[in-house]
């Protein structure tokens, strides 16, 4: 192995996570562990309807007859859910009508993050709504959204204002036994986001919520909803850092889209938790269930992400193709460094005639990680003309990092068309090589080199995103640079 | 500008280089032919800064600052300039991205400014047709589904762009048909001025038709053997390597 070589190894294995920080902000904790009390805790603080809470029981119930999931390629130390919290808030002082009145030490983080809440207002029209540990703090350009009739607020607030359409929608595209994870979100889920579209509006703006893990050793559970009515279009931001802690966190959340007869969701995550430090120690469990329905004809999901955090990353983000012509979308990067595991990928499910699903998944391994990616893509017997296009590479940084892909494919109609390309590349020495040769020093090479070779999907997301995410992509591969 | 002093270079305990000493000068134009596993595309290797290979001994003063202790990107950044006979591929990457970061980088060394997006476009369009590049491969990815001919055009481009003191051409002429080797060395030639230099490495004498060299050299297992005025390269054309062997073993 050339020198250039061993020490692009070790620069990229000693890169350490730049936003390790925590804010001092007082929080409301519920003791350790999780059992009813803790349930009917939870949902009591949250001033919650009954029959939610019934949902919250009946979840937690079917929950503990489940078994963790042991499929996927990533290793991990049994957790114990008895020795997680799970309900931390910031403690309320009084409700916010401005940014003004928010702890202005939580507006100091955001602004160590480089997301300042004003810059977001002002510069690009982006919607916030902050979730800081569990509970939102802020949500902002309410006013302009209503006016179209867009909801857009916490799932807390959603509980209270919109209950019929919560009590309609919840758990309907994830259903509470789906997985080990979602049923242990539906029991604990401490808030999220809703929004809701309503027909043939098309939402001017991009929606955007930061999540942030703040409370040490808090198990996060989001739970987040997106309802498109028809002919609507709704382009969601999702984007999370989360400061340097020594513990494992753990992170289930739920996502659900809705899309009726024509609609479009468009929904972009950029994921850059705490990976652990560069030994394996620390970081964030990401154990997540996403998924999209498109209901109606013609409806389209898009998913797009860019996961460069985590120690563990358990994510399928997947679409359930219902309508005729209806189109599922799925692009991802997966970034995995020092020993940082990824096991990532989507479903696309074919109901509907003249379905058509494109998954474009690029994978980046270096240091001692693995990045796996996993896909399913299932034509079922109604889906008549059904097309499926699958593109899922690998690149390959030094030789102590892994990549694996498992895609299945289950055809059940034989006018299907299902097209599945697969490439494994390393970043050569003689690409480097060349940079240098053009006066580009190796680290910015390889950011060259990997940005180039994620740009299909880095296109995809809205622009305020991707310049963020390039930075990302560089700084999760960066060395300490000596 | 270049003086290179006993040079020896091995790649895997293999030596390759066994003593290199040649001068460049400002204005000057040389050529270093010779027969397949003489050593010529591992001397250009060295002299950019490639890792493979391990440098025995030897120095290499590039105005008038030991080359080798420079790091490859430094080499470029003091005005070292490779046109590599195997253009390599970088998926993804726009050349007018790729060559943008190349300035950058090379006027950061400098202690300047990035340039000025407008500078830069002017600098492209007046330097793509200096090599008739198709507007549309500068948009491109970096070498990506170019053709031989395009890839060679594509490292005169860049050459033009980066404006390079020293010029070092591995074999640019290999894989051209006449109009591209034309179209090549006519941009080679627009490019040299009496302050810069030229080192062609090159199997054959065709492309000394179009760039005429001031001086040839004859690399034979290692060494310089011969030196002589552009005539060499025709003698060398008629007599083959065989010749010049015969002659060194005798002599």
């Amino acid at each position: 192995m050339a020198t250039t070589e061993k020490e692009l190894l070790e620069k990229v294995t000693k890169t350490e996570y730049k936003y390790g920080f925590t804010t001092n902000i007082e929080s409301d904790k519920a003791p350790k562990g999780l059992n009813e009390d803790i349930i009917r805790l939870i949902s009591s603080k949250k001033e919650e309807p009954q029959w939610l809470l019934d949902f919250r029981l009946k979840s937690f119930e079917i929950w503990k007859t489940m078994k963790e999931p042991n499929w996927a390629h990533v290793k991990y130390p049994k957790i114990d859910f008895q020795d997680l919290y799970y309900y931390a808030a910031p403690k309320p002082k009084k409700n916010l009508e401005s940014l003004d009145e928010v702890d202005p030490e939580l507006l100091d983080t955001f602004k160590k993050l480089g997301i300042s809440i004003e810059e977001q207002k002002r510069l690009s029209g982006v919607a916030v709504d902050i979730v800081m540990d569990s509970v939102s703090v802020a949500t902002t350009f309410t006013k302009t959204l209503k006016e179209k009739g867009i909801i857009f607020c916490s799932m807390g607030e959603a509980v209270k204002n919109y209950p019929e359409l919560i009590q309609e929608h919840l758990a309907s595209v994830v259903p509470v036994k789906d997985n080990f994870y979602a049923a242990l979100n539906s029991a604990v889920f401490t808030d999220g986001s809703f929004c809701y579209i309503p027909k043939g509006v098309r939402c001017p703006m991009e929606l955007s919520t930061y999540f942030r893990i703040n409370e040490s050793n808090t198990g996060q559970f989001e739970r987040t909803l997106v309802i498109a009515d028809e002919d609507s279009y709704v382009s969601y931001l999702e984007g999370c850092t989360a400061p340097m802690r020594d513990e494992n966190q753990l992170h289930a959340a739920v996502v659900e889209l809705k899309a009726a007869k024509g609609a479009e969701i468009k929904y972009s995550t950029v994921q850059n938790w705490y990976p652990g430090d560069k030994n394996g120690k620390g970081g964030i469990y990401n154990f997540v269930t996403k998924r999209g329905i498109c209901e109606g004809d013609h409806s389209k999901i898009s998913w797009t992400q860019v996961e460069t955090g985590s120690a563990i990353t358990w994510k399928y983000p997947s679409c359930i193709l219902k309508g005729n012509h209806s189109i599922g979308e799925f692009y991802s990067v997966a970034v995995t460094n020092n020993h940082q595991q990824a096991d990532t990928g989507t479903k696309m499910i074919h109901i509907g005639k003249n379905t058509k699903s494109t998954i474009i998944s690029k994978g980046v391994s270096a240091g001692f990680s693995n990045n796996s990616y996993r896909g399913l893509v299932r034509i079922n017997k109604s889906a008549t003309n059904a097309r499926n296009f699958s593109q899922c590479d690998s690149l390959l940084m030094g030789d102590q990092c892994g990549a694996h892909t498992f895609p299945y494919i289950e055809t059940e109609n034989s006018s299907a068309q299902v097209e599945h390309e697969a490439t494994t590349s390393k970043i050569g020495e003689d690409q480097i090589f060349y940079c240098n040769q053009r006066g580009i020093a190796t680290e910015k090479a390889i950011n060259l080199i990997v940005n180039g070779y994620a740009k299909e999907v880095l296109n995809k997301l809205p622009m305020e995103f991707a310049v963020e995410a390039q930075k990302l992509l560089e700084i999760s591969l960066e060395g300490s640079v000596g | 500008m270049l003086q290179i002093k006993n040079l020896e270079a091995s790649i895997e305990e293999k030596q390759i280089l066994k003593g290199i000493n040649l001068e460049i000068k400002r204005g000057e134009v040389h050529a270093i032919m010779g027969p397949n596993g003489s050593g010529k595309s591992t001397l250009a290797s060295v002299l950019a800064g490639k890792e493979d290979y391990e440098v025995t001994n030897g120095s290499v003063l590039f105005e008038g600052k030991e080359l080798l202790e420079l790091a490859p990107e430094d080499r470029a950044a003091e005005g070292l300039f490779l046109a590599f006979q195997y253009p390599v591929e970088i998926p993804g990457v726009s050349n007018i991205n790729f060559l943008k970061t190349a300035i950058n980088s090379i006027r950061e060394y400098k202690g300047m400014q990035p340039i000025p997006a407008k500078e830069f476009l002017a600098k492209v369009k007046e330097k793509k047709e200096l090599v008739e590049l198709q507007s549309t491969l500068t948009n491109r990815s970096v070498n990506e589904g170019f053709s031989g001919g395009e890839k060679k055009r594509n490292e005169i481009f860049q050459m033009a762009m980066l404006n390079p003191k020293l010029a070092i051409l591995d074999e640019t002429d290999s894989g051209l048909d006449i109009d591209a080797l034309r179209i090549v060395a006519n941009g080679v030639n627009k490019l040299k001025t009496k302050d810069n230099a030229v080192l062609l490495i090159t199997h054959y004498q065709r492309l000394l038709d179009y760039i005429v060299p001031d001086f040839v050299h004859v690399l034979y297992q290692g060494r310089i053997i011969k030196t002589g005025g552009k005539e060499l390269a025709l003698e060398l054309e008629e007599k083959g390597y065989d010749w010049i062997q015969e002659t060194e073993v005798s002599a």
